[in-house]
């Protein structure tokens, strides 16, 4: 068949919301951005363990604790199906790790700022994974099945996170003056990063426009935004916690809340590298990966040996 | 011992209630048959997706090729006598 009509074939099927599947044809740069964006999404969730993982072991309860870890556990798994889901696209594990641990790959920017107090897992659990959650949902209906049923399996488990983070700012807010303190404070911290969590604006995002035409993306990042804060809003007023944003108004026109202007320099200055933590993440990274060498090297050996006895012990037989 | 290899990739398939047929959930890479249900239990049914793992290790499935669609299955369209509607009967009929 000719790449011509592979194409049509190709467009046909994303017109008519028919998935594409792992060995079906596909353009070079529809699997490119696929591989890019997948990988750097299982990035985000295998570095996003970092900044929660550093409140586990100081959770306040018992209660909190088995959540925090439960959460942590399934921000791992989420990692794993989404590599899983790059995988089916041709590139290797160990290519997007190496990438991931030399600095090359990206991941999504709001991990690169620190967890300093414990209100810091709620305003995580509320607004990150709630950001993500609006992102992610979106997702469901990405044109590629792969990352589809990723999805739709990550957003299951997703709820649970956000609403425990929420459940520890609602606890915070409701506590003495020094809790309620840490709360807004945290929100203070958190609010503008979470809004930069959906990328540039839809007039510099250079990906953008193509992305939605192959239907891998189902919404814009500003539109995306948009419904974060018109959701999000109602949830810090009801806990008597205040957005840091003195141009928040709502708009009876549109329907939404009107908002201040994002930093963009501020997240141009962290993608590139110079947040507050990025160096840290990589390094604990790094060093993650390289105490889990020898692990590696003995199952692997440990498997060899089986395979090996097995085969002797058949041949017996 | 190389660290340029991964671990082989498993594909996983999971039974979630009895009396279902175990289906394809997605793939973990682990280094034995052992490994890889182990790693299918934390990854894949950490809220009780699942009373029954296979894994198979990716290499031994064999798939058919996309290009084949239309020859392997477009010959099933034409053939409705194969189904039930295709059978005019009396309406006194009811059941059947
Ligand atoms: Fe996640
Ligand atoms: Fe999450």
């Amino acid at each position: 068949m000719s790449e011509s009509s592979m194409l049509e074939i190709f467009e046909e099927k994303i017109k008519r919301e028919i998935k594409i599947e792992p060995r079906e044809w596909m353009p070079d740069a529809y699997r490119k951005t696929l591989v890019r964006q997948i990988s750097q999404h299982a990035h985000s969730e295998i570095v996003g363990m970092l900044p929660e993982a550093n409140w586990i072991k100081r959770a306040p309860t018992m209660r909190r604790k088995v959540a925090l870890l439960a959460k942590v556990q399934d921000e791992a798994g989420h990692g794993l199906y989404l590599y899983s889901a790059a995988e089916t696209l041709g590139t290797s594990r160990k290519t997007m790790i190496d990438d991931l641990l030399s600095g090359k790959a990206k991941y999504s920017s709001i991990f690169n700022y620190p967890t300093i107090t414990w209100a810091d897992i709620g305003a995580v659990g509320w607004l990150v994974d709630g950001a993500a959650i609006m992102n992610q949902v979106m997702l469901c209906r990405t044109s590629y099945g792969p990352y589809a049923r990723a999805m739709v399996r990550i957003c299951k488990e997703e709820s649970f996170h956000q609403r425990q983070g929420y459940e520890i700012m609602l606890t915070l807010a409701q506590g003495s003056q020094e809790q309620k303190a840490m709360a807004q404070d945290a929100l203070n911290r958190w609010w503008w990063p979470s809004l930069m969590m959906f990328g540039p604006s839809d007039k510099e995002s250079k990906h953008s426009a193509q992305s939605m035409a192959w239907k891998i993306k189902r919404k814009s990042n500003d539109e995306l935004r948009q419904n974060f804060v018109d959701a999000t809003v109602p949830q810090a007023r009801l806990i008597g916690l205040s957005i840091p944003d003195p141009d928040l108004k709502w708009n009876e026109e549109r329907g939404a809340y009107d908002f201040g202007d994002i930093d963009w320099e501020e997240f141009w200055n962290v993608v590139k590298g110079n947040g507050p933590c990025n160096k840290q993440r990589l390094d604990d990274r790094n060093k993650a990966h390289e105490e889990g060498h020898w692990v590696r090297e003995a199952a692997l050996a440990f498997a060899e040996k089986q395979a090996k006895r097995k085969a002797k012990k058949d041949k017996v037989a | 011992m190389n660290e340029n290899k991964d671990w082989p990739l498993w594909e996983i398939f999971i039974r979630s209630r009895a009396g279902l047929n175990h289906k394809h959930v997605g793939s973990l890479h682990a280094a034995d048959e052992d490994m890889a249900i182990e790693n299918a239990r934390d990854v894949y049914t950490r809220r009780n997706e699942g009373i029954s793992i296979w894994v198979v290790e990716s290499k031994y499935i064999t798939a058919s090729n996309p290009e084949d669609e239309e020859s392997l299955f477009d010959p099933a369209d034409n053939k409705i006598y194969r189904h039930p509607t295709f059978y005019d009967l009396p309406d006194e009929v009811k059941h059947m």
